[in-house]
């Protein structure tokens, strides 16, 4: 009796446990379908390069690719240097129990979960009216650059941590200094990491929506300066969803070609961190 | 990293620069979060010296032109629509993530795993545009308006799904196979070793990927922005329009000023406390795992 109502039992859980991946694989694959399905017919060169006319219900994306490619440069161009050199000193200087490594690590675990719109909301504070920058592409970079910074350093410092100690040792047996060390060694053999973490980044600066409707604007032009106003794509996305009757052909087509983007960057990402762990597993 | 007071090696005078070079940034990046706050907390002031702080609960409705902030309608929005995408997001999140681990056939498992990962990546405002163009004509047609409570805990759902089944599904691969080994030496059945074994021990981990999920939820902006309706009010049932404290914000801003702007950010500052109580309690539970996998 007790073996027949286990029995029962755990068929009834293998049927939950494949209805719910099931359902959800469905149900996923069923959005990705869908916008496959209403983009691909939109799709073509002169919609990626061509202005958008008639509030972007017609003509392409061509101004809105170059902001955010603008947006995305600068958020990449502030982000990284700090975040490397952050990693760097989280990795290389500050032990288990170092206060300051500890209070900084600390700071940035929280600085990870804080939501993209009040980043939104600091960015439109401090840069475009502290600073005076006003809802421009500068304004919009430097917003994402803060909400990045935690991804890249998280997933450097990682890939130094990984390194053997060997190679530290090996290079004080040799009287390098630190900074040769870290320069000509360390750095080169974490970089499949740093460029997965500055990948991840520039994915999650790309997907990016609602830090960027107060600060980068909603200007659909070619921008000329780093002060103009600019759309991203995600704002293009929404403003054609939301504010433009008869713009979702247009808005569908704007999402395939970022989702088309951001696979691309994400698989890159996943594919150097395979290439990296493959590579520290060598023996040296 | 090899370190001692009194070195015996050479001193470079590049070190001590490099070193120098290395805290100023990690002080930036470590500044940051302070320098957040500080900016909420000074652009909100206005709003607690003008309003304070009983007004925000006591109001008669969120009438900024009339000088009313009621905040609750919003809050409520805010925390029905995550509470409800939660409810949904966990059993499943944590039966995806045991079926990649103990029940898909190998040649299933990878690949349903990168859908999962493809899925994380996948920009907010595509599931917006996605629910606003399937998700509410589909639930205007069983019960109108459409845009509802309803529809923002299914997209939410669908948002966090994914890092719910990431986070445990990492966790239950660092199961040691001795567990498992032990397990099935009792004679334990698939369906007994899940729930009385494998579970307990990553509870930990299930835990981290709870809260992130909830912070997730908590912080989202344009998918709910787009499949909501935004409507002020407290949600009476689950086919009501609602706002939530995000949405608010993300409408708000662009034209507010003075007071009615002040109180946007004390909204902004809400949302953070609510959201770093979480992160922080997910943290720790990471820690405590992590703890756990090194004794």
């Amino acid at each position: 009796m007790l073996t027949q109502s286990k029995g029962i039992q755990e068929q009834c859980s293998t049927w939950i446990v494949w209805g719910s991946a099931i359902l959800i694989a469905l149900s996923f694959l069923s959005l990705l379908g869908d916008l496959l399905w209403h983009g691909w017919a939109q799709l073509s060169w002169s919609f990626v390069f061509s202005p958008p006319q008639n509030a972007g219900r017609e003509g392409g994306i061509g101004p809105i690719l170059l902001s955010t490619g603008l947006i995305v440069g600068i958020c990449m161009a502030i982000a990284l240097p700090i975040g490397l050199g952050t990693a760097i000193f989280l990795a290389e200087y500050t032990q288990g129990h170092h206060r300051f490594g500890r209070l900084i690590r600390g700071s940035l675990d929280v600085l990870a979960g804080v939501p993209s719109i009040v980043f939104g909301l600091f960015g439109n504070a401090l840069f475009c009216q502290a600073l005076g920058l006003g809802f421009s592409i500068l304004s919009g970079g430097l917003t994402l650059a803060c909400m990045v910074l935690p991804i890249i350093i998280r997933t450097t410092e990682e890939s130094f941590r990984a390194i053997t100690f060997d190679q530290r040792f090996s290079a004080a047996a040799l009287g390098f200094s630190r900074s040769t060390t870290v320069g000509c060694i360390l750095l080169p053999a974490a970089m499949p990491g740093l460029l997965a973490g500055s990948l991840l980044g520039l994915g999650r600066a790309m997907a990016e929506t609602a830090a960027l409707i107060f600060t980068s604007g909603y200007v659909d032009r070619m921008p000329e300066s780093l002060l103009d106003s600019g759309r991203a794509l995600s704002i293009h996305i929404y403003d054609l969803a939301m504010n433009v009757a008869g713009g979702n052909p247009n808005a569908y087509a704007t999402a395939l070609v970022l989702v088309g983007l951001l696979l691309i960057i994400n698989f890159s990402a996943s594919w150097m961190a395979e290439k990296w762990t493959t590579l520290n597993q060598l023996p040296t | 990293m090899i370190s001692s007071s009194s070195n015996i090696l050479p001193h470079f005078h590049s070190d001590h620069s490099l070193l120098w070079g290395l805290r100023f940034l990690a002080l930036i990046a470590g500044s940051l979060l302070l320098l957040i706050v500080m900016f909420l907390l000074q652009e909100s002031w206005p709003a607690f010296q003008h309003v304070g702080l009983r007004s925000f609960f006591t109001d008669e409705g969120w009438h900024p032109s009339e000088d009313l902030y009621l905040l609750t309608p919003m809050l409520w929005g805010t925390l029905w629509a995550s509470l409800g995408s939660i409810m949904l997001a966990a059993p499943l999140g944590i039966g995806s993530a045991v079926f990649i681990q103990y029940y898909a056939p190998s040649f299933l498992a990878k690949p349903y795993r990168r859908l999962i990962e493809l899925l994380a990546g996948i920009p907010s405002v595509v599931f917006g545009l996605w629910g606003l163009v399937v998700l509410v004509p589909l639930i205007a047609r069983w019960q109108p308006p459409g845009p509802s409570l309803l529809a923002g805990i299914l997209i939410l759902f669908l948002m966090i799904l994914p890092t719910i089944t990431l986070v445990v599904q990492a966790s239950l691969a660092q199961i040691p196979v001795s567990v498992i080994h032990h397990a099935t030496a009792l004679g334990l059945s698939r369906w007994s070793m899940i729930r009385s074994v494998i579970l307990p021990t990553a509870k930990a981990g299930i835990f981290t990927g709870l809260f992130l999920g909830v912070a997730r939820a908590l912080g989202e902006t344009m998918a709910i922005l787009m499949v909501c309706g935004n409507v002020v009010q407290s949600p009476s049932h689950l086919f009501d329009p609602i706002r939530t404290l995000t949405a608010n914000i993300a409408l708000e801003v662009a034209y507010a000023l003075g007071t009615h702007r002040s109180t946007l950010f004390v909204s902004g500052l809400l949302l953070m406390a609510m959201i770093v109580v979480f992160v922080v309690m997910a943290e720790g539970f990471r820690h405590r795992e992590a703890n756990a996998h090194t004794k």
